[in-house]
């Protein structure tokens, strides 16, 4: 089934730039991707996880913050609070609640595979992405979980484009979060963190807790994919959390390709580019040629091109082989 | 060489298919087990469910997939290609026989013989893999793993969007049913699709179409068993095992993959076919990743590389779905039944009515509990984990310890 989670993100723009207008929800599409890259590759480098239960973080994630701002109303039900702050108390709690699940998870499920070769670790993963979709569909059910966001609908009309109010939004949380962890990757820890990257017991052998810091890049991970699930859950794009949520990050995918698995800089680059490029293909491709969903496609299309002219992505390093 | 199966003196014997006569012995009877499992019920101590339409649909199920498993075997087991397209070749190929197989009408149909279309699904979606193989050669490793997941998905807008051919997105349309014609005459020769009498027995149509899919099992067995014992199959495992490696002994790197993404496909696309006539009618949506995924799965839970693997995998895969649903419509027998222990056990796990609490709920879309589809998938995916972190060698790893086992006994090495 596809989503078109652009179609659904495109504002009616009458009077405005096309081209603007697809500009800002092509970016808008893209910062989701672009965190759902960044978390993806944070996990890969730090873990040497290939982590294809992405989707599934997210669409929990984006469950668990529904769960907690709607049936469970909080902090709204001790506290009068307004709506923005209140909102975002539950998403924080949101947050840390998800950032558990992926400590635990990694915990449970691959801390056993640690030093297998990548692809049986990525099987697993594959497994804990049906147990966790199953299992999450079965609570979401047939009807979408609203998200209770404090911006709802409201636009904003910048004169040549409109935007809404949750892009703006998006937008702001997430360059604070790119900084955020280009700040992390200059702390103490962060450094330990690209120790581990680099070569795991040789950063044991530095007194690096190693286990430590497979906990903290899941649980970066999976805050990341949360608030892109959040974020991929709201007006313009979603009323709530379908369970199809997971497809975002199928569709982030070919921005990690893009920028190359091992690179952060490459999946924010990455995931800007492929947003712009699906929502401008869903602009202006509308000729009956390329029937219904082609902007879908278009991420993959611009994958299988890269890979072929640089099979390790744009800011990918080359892997050395050696007999 | 009696009593000594590892004593090998010559280069063929290291290399025969059935090295030893208990080997022989062993298969030959298998075979006419499963040949003579729909006429079970006249048969004395034979299980007798096996004979019944549902149980012949299943075991159809295991043969087709099983053709499947053999050809994502080869590529990702054999040669260490992981491919997760292999859901789109399987489409391509049934879309091939739909397209050269289906009577004219509405959506495009040749209505041509069996023998053109079966064939056809194979031959088509080979080319197609040998057309994408040069872009995929030059990937390596997960990189080529997420490059055959965007064929996946750029296969399923193709499917959704030649309305002609697939009859459009959730709609679908008839697959060509077995009917062996020598050309497009009236009454076929042989009529797999529907119940007739044969060599005296009633044959139902299931049974029918076990048998069809159990020759061509047997076929495509013997022909991926074959394919490993020769030059191009050791070129496979060489550059499995390390592609530099078997790059400076001469292997022709680029060929033999290439080779490998083709047969691969004729396997998915045999595959494809089949499962589609065999099911009846299909939607562009089966073709989805999850297909992909599941067979990914079936080689890994069987044992990668191994062809008796491949096979064990889809056997598991296929028939626990059917032996989970026993459980619980047994459970739920219990609890209708009668008080006891077991009863209240049994109440815990299975809910039968709304308001029963259970884990598993045997009235879909009512209540918390999971359904039995449900519980199936978290199985399914738990499998894999358990698998891949207990036993990577797989079911083929299990049955090697049983059978060192019992060939050092008494001794434990």
């Amino acid at each position: 089934m596809t989503v078109e989670f652009f179609v659904a993100g495109f504002l009616a723009q009458t009077e405005h730039s096309q081209l603007a207008g697809a500009i800002v929800s092509g970016l808008s599409l893209g910062t989701i991707y672009a965190l759902l890259a960044m978390g993806f590759v944070i996990i890969f480098k730090a873990t040497q996880v290939v982590n294809f239960a992405h989707g599934a973080l997210a669409t929990v994630g984006a469950f668990i913050t529904a769960g907690v701002a709607v049936e469970l109303n909080f902090p709204g039900r001790f506290l009068d609070v307004p709506p923005l702050l209140g909102w975002s108390v539950s998403v924080l709690t949101a947050l840390v609640l998800s950032a558990l699940m992926g400590i635990l998870l990694e915990r449970v499920f691959l801390r056993p595979m640690v030093g297998e070769d990548l692809f049986s670790v990525a099987i697993v993963t594959l497994g804990m992405n049906v147990i966790l979709m199953t299992i999450v569909t079965d609570y979401i059910g047939p009807d979408p979980r609203s998200m209770a966001d404090p911006w709802g609908d409201a636009v904003a009309d910048l004169g040549f484009v409109i935007v809404a109010h949750t892009e703006i939004a998006q937008f702001v949380v997430a360059v604070a979060l790119v900084l955020l962890v280009a700040a992390f990757f200059r702390s103490r820890t962060g450094i330990a963190m690209r120790a581990t990257a680099f070569d795991q017991e040789a950063a044991r052998a530095q007194g690096i807790k190693v286990g430590a810091i497979f906990a903290i890049a899941w649980a970066i991970g999976a805050v990341l994919a949360t608030v892109g699930g959040i974020f991929g859950s709201v007006y313009p794009r979603r009323v709530g959390v379908y369970s199809d949520t997971a497809l975002l990050a199928f569709r982030a995918f070919p921005a990690i390709i893009l920028g190359g698995l091992d690179s952060v800089v490459g999946a924010v680059v990455g995931g800007l580019s492929v947003g712009v490029a699906e929502a401008l293909a869903g602009s202006y491709l509308n000729h009956p040629w390329f029937g219904t969903g082609f902007s879908g496609i278009v991420p993959y299309l611009l994958m299988v091109g890269v890979l072929f002219i640089r099979p390790y992505g744009i800011f990918g390093t080359e892997e050395i082989r050696r007999v | 060489m009696r009593g000594r199966p590892h004593l090998h003196t010559s280069y063929s014997s290291d290399q025969a298919l059935m090295p030893t006569t208990t080997k022989k012995v062993v298969l030959a009877i298998f075979l006419v087990l499963a040949a003579l499992a729909p006429i079970a019920s006249s048969i004395p101590f034979y299980p007798d469910f096996l004979g019944h339409n549902d149980w012949m649909k299943i075991l159809s199920h295991v043969a087709v997939f099983g053709i499947g498993a053999l050809g994502i075997n080869l590529l990702t087991g054999v040669a260490g290609q992981v491919s997760l397209g292999h859901a789109f070749f399987m489409g391509l190929g049934a879309y091939v026989a739909v397209v050269f197989g289906s009577p004219p009408g509405d959506l495009w149909g040749l209505g041509l013989p069996m023998w053109i279309w079966l064939p056809m699904a194979g031959i088509i979606p080979a080319i197609v893999g040998l057309l994408v193989g040069p872009a995929a050669v030059r990937v390596r490793g997960l990189y080529l793993a997420f490059a055959t997941l965007g064929l996946v998905f750029i296969g399923e807008w193709a499917w959704r969007n030649l309305k002609f051919v697939t009859g459009g997105a959730f709609a679908g349309r008839r697959f060509p049913d077995f009917q062996w014609r020598v050309w497009k005459e009236e009454t076929p020769v042989v009529d797999f699709a529907s119940d007739g009498v044969w060599l005296g027995f009633e044959i139902s149509e299931e049974a029918k179409v076990y048998l069809l899919m159990l020759g061509f099992l047997v076929v495509a067995t013997l022909v991926a068993k074959n394919l490993q014992r020769t030059r191009t199959g050791r070129a496979f495992q060489a550059i499995r095992d390390r592609d530099i490696a078997a790059e400076i002994m001469g292997v022709d790197e680029f060929r033999y993959k290439l080779t490998a993404f083709g047969i691969s496909s004729a396997y998915a696309g045999v595959a494809g076919a089949l499962f589609a006539s065999f099911v009846g009618r299909q939607i562009p949506e089966t073709w989805d990743l999850f297909l992909s995924v599941e067979f990914i799965a079936i080689i890994l839970i069987g044992g990668a590389g191994t062809v008796s693997g491949a096979l064990m995998g889809t056997a598991f895969v296929i028939v626990l779905p059917r032996l989970v649903q026993d459980f619980t419509e047994w459970l739920s027998g219990i609890i209708e039944s009668g008080e006891g222990t077991l009863a209240k056990v049994a109440d815990v796990v299975v809910a039968i009515s709304p308001d029963d609490g259970g884990v598993i709920n045997t009235i879909p879309g009512v209540g918390p509990g999971l359904s039995v589809f449900q519980l199936n998938q978290i199985l399914f995916g738990l499998l894999i984990i358990l698998f891949m972190i207990f036993e990577p060698l797989g079911l083929y790893g299990i049955w090697l310890r049983i059978r060192n086992y019992w060939k050092g006994w008494p001794f434990t090495y």
